[in-house]
């Protein structure tokens, strides 16, 4: 390994490099190309991946939603096509019944305007329980969200959406304690929050689910209900046993699949996710593919290289190199290449990402979030290059020594 | 020096081989000047590649400095080739992307010679031939007879036992032909032994002893007397 650290060594690589300009350009755009592409790809995907996570960030991701609709089968004496309805009942017996779930919440919306002096909009209005907070994290910016206390006493207040204190209040004023319409009836806001990526509500103001059910003239009715479950819980089969659950207590039939929707998030989700894999792996898989056949671009050249200086090789050995020294400079030379054109392209992928996290990894809703690359990914890359470098430069090395000096020097 | 005892060589061509040397005996001692002179396809190539090391006889002993030559594998071969051989070819043979110390010095660097030994001892070589002043220039700068120059002084750096040269003027004028065979004499002056192949009477003419080789055999071995022959007229 001594020779590793020799100058000499290094010099003759140097020479025989710098008199092949093409072929080491050639041959370092091949590689080059391969890692940046390498790089670029799993940096992208990561940024994608992370932007993935932002927008599921504030979510319970084991969350199931079910909502009612018309049966599509006639059952026990009733006619199909009946208008089903989840109650709060429903609620109290699956609360009951299921072990599993960690939180539910019954939700009652309608749409209507809400006014504020002159200023008006129509948005969702939603009658809410505090625990929607848990299923779904909301992100406050003045005050607090409803507790069990506006529930107890149905009192009027109402948490609003940043888009409607955006149109309702001047900038920067203070909307805490000010009163706004919601309908025909005064409430007090008590917080603002903002949506995050994801939102089921859109622009809503949430009222107390009490408060809603009165107003309204709900009774008991709920729109939909979220249910979230606790850590290991197989979602699909609960969702499953929910609504069959349901079908029994409104006396719908078993089979029939339309009387209750249901979507399942971790569903949703896992198909996105598993996009993010498939997208991962053929990020490794182009991006491996490239780095192979770059290495192989190198051997090649060197191949074509090896052919064009037998002569070289042939004089070098009359004069008294040894096959192994002609061996050891031609595999030098593939790594020497292979690795600072790696090194190159590590570099100017990383020049890339960071053009990338520049340009579409600010503003408000950014495409990719921190799109960077994990330095042992990065290193295990290297390696494999160099790894394939050496292994590919013994190719072009055994055919070097193949030729006898003798033959080599022979004139024509 | 070197001792070559009933050497036969043959070469497979398709399904048949041509028996190029059909038992050469031949004995060169230390200092002597000696040239092989036979037309083309006399063997003497053949003769001097297996003198070289650079291809293995079939039949037959070869010793060279007394050690046998038997058996060589690659590697054996290149550091007897850098110890005790020197090679000057027609065509010069000098690495193009090399300049003239470098070239020289080569041999040096796989003798294992430290980068300042090196050059030291390389230029000091280029100056006996007359060309230290063009060191670092590239062999395409320099004259057919300047570059067989360079070849003669990179043979001769690793101050082998025997310097080889095939036809060392046959691509160079008369002019530059004399000047390299005066070189070639100065060597053998200062008691290196030359083995020169040629098939040029005028430079065969110029050695001490000149042996004809025809169809893989010698017809005659003669010590050459009129080393600076009288013109007559």
């Amino acid at each position: 390994m001594k020779f590793l650290f020799d100058s000499d060594t290094w010099q003759e690589i140097y020479g025989g490099i710098r008199k092949n300009k093409t072929r080491t350009i050639i041959t370092i755009i091949g590689v080059l190309w391969g890692i940046f592409l390498l790089v670029t790809l799993l940096g992208a995907s990561r940024g994608l991946e992370n932007n993935f996570k932002t927008i599921f960030g504030d979510f319970a991701t084991n969350s199931v939603f079910v909502w009612s609709q018309r049966t599509e089968l006639p059952f026990k004496g009733f006619q199909k096509g009946r208008r089903v309805r989840l109650t709060t009942n429903d609620v109290e017996i699956l609360k009951r019944e299921y072990k599993e779930i960690k939180f539910i919440a019954p939700r009652s919306q309608t749409n209507s305007a809400i006014t504020r002096s002159f200023k008006t909009g129509s948005f969702n209005v939603s009658g809410d329980l505090p625990v929607l907070d848990k299923v779904q994290k909301k992100d406050l910016i003045y005050g607090r969200f409803l507790n069990e206390n506006d529930i107890k006493l149905k009192s009027k207040v109402c948490v609003i959406e940043q888009e409607i204190y955006e149109q309702l209040f001047e900038k920067d004023e203070q909307p805490v304690g000010e009163m706004v319409n919601i309908g025909n009836i005064s409430y007090k806001v008590i917080g603002v929050y903002k949506n995050g990526n994801i939102s089921f509500d859109g622009a809503a103001a949430y009222i107390p689910f009490t408060t809603f059910q009165q107003v309204y003239n709900r009774a008991n009715r709920i729109s939909w209900m979220m249910i979230t479950a606790n850590e290991g819980v197989d979602i699909l089969q609960m969702e499953q046993d929910i609504l069959l659950t349901l079908k029994n207590i409104h006396k719908v039939d078993p089979e029939d699949q339309r009387a209750f929707g249901s979507a399942n998030l971790a569903v949703e989700i896992g198909k996105i996710t598993g996009f993010l894999t498939g997208m991962q792996f053929l990020t490794w898989f182009v991006g491996i593919a490239t780095l192979i056949a770059g290495v192989f671009a190198i051997g090649n050249i060197l191949l074509i290289t090896v052919k064009e200086r037998t002569k070289e090789i042939g004089i070098r050995r009359a004069i008294g190199a040894t096959p192994i020294e002609v061996r050891r400079q031609v595999v030098l030379e593939s790594v020497f290449l292979t690795t600072v054109a790696g090194m190159l392209g590590i570099i100017f992928g990383g020049f890339v990402l960071f053009l990338l996290d520049y340009f579409l990894g600010s503003g408000p809703d950014p495409t990719l979030i921190n799109p960077t690359v994990d330095i042992p990914v990065i290193l295990v890359a290297f390696l494999i290059l160099v790894v394939l470098g050496t292994l590919i430069g013994l190719i072009p090395a055994y055919m070097a020594t193949l030729v006898k000096p003798i033959d080599a020097l022979r004139d024509e | 020096m070197i001792r070559i005892n009933n050497l036969h060589k043959s070469y497979p061509i398709g399904k048949d081989s041509l028996h190029v040397l059909k038992g050469i005996d031949l004995h060169i001692k230390e200092g002597e000047f000696v040239s092989i002179m036979g037309s083309s396809g006399s063997g003497k190539s053949t003769l001097l590649n297996i003198v070289g090391l650079l291809d293995e006889h079939d039949e037959g002993d070869y010793f060279l400095n007394g050690q046998e030559i038997k058996n060589l594998n690659e590697k054996k071969g290149a550091v007897l080739r850098n110890k005790f051989l020197g090679f000057v070819f027609q065509s010069f043979n000098l690495i193009s992307y090399k300049t003239a110390l470098e070239n020289v010095s080569l041999p040096l660097y796989y003798k294992g010679v430290s980068r300042k030994e090196r050059q030291k001892i390389a230029l000091d070589y280029l100056d006996k031939v007359g060309l230290k002043d063009w060191a670092s220039h590239l062999p395409n700068e320099l004259s057919g007879g300047q570059k067989q120059r360079v070849a003669i002084a990179r043979a001769l750096v690793t101050q082998p036992k025997v310097v080889l040269a095939d036809e060392p003027t046959g691509a160079l004028d008369s002019t530059t032909t004399d000047s390299v065979m005066d070189l070639l004499k100065d060597i053998n002056n200062e008691g290196m032994t030359v083995f020169v192949i040629t098939h040029e009477e005028e430079v065969a003419d110029q050695t001490k002893r000149i042996v004809r080789l025809k169809d893989g055999i010698i017809i005659s071995d003669t010590i050459n007397i009129q080393r600076n022959p009288v013109k007559t007229v």
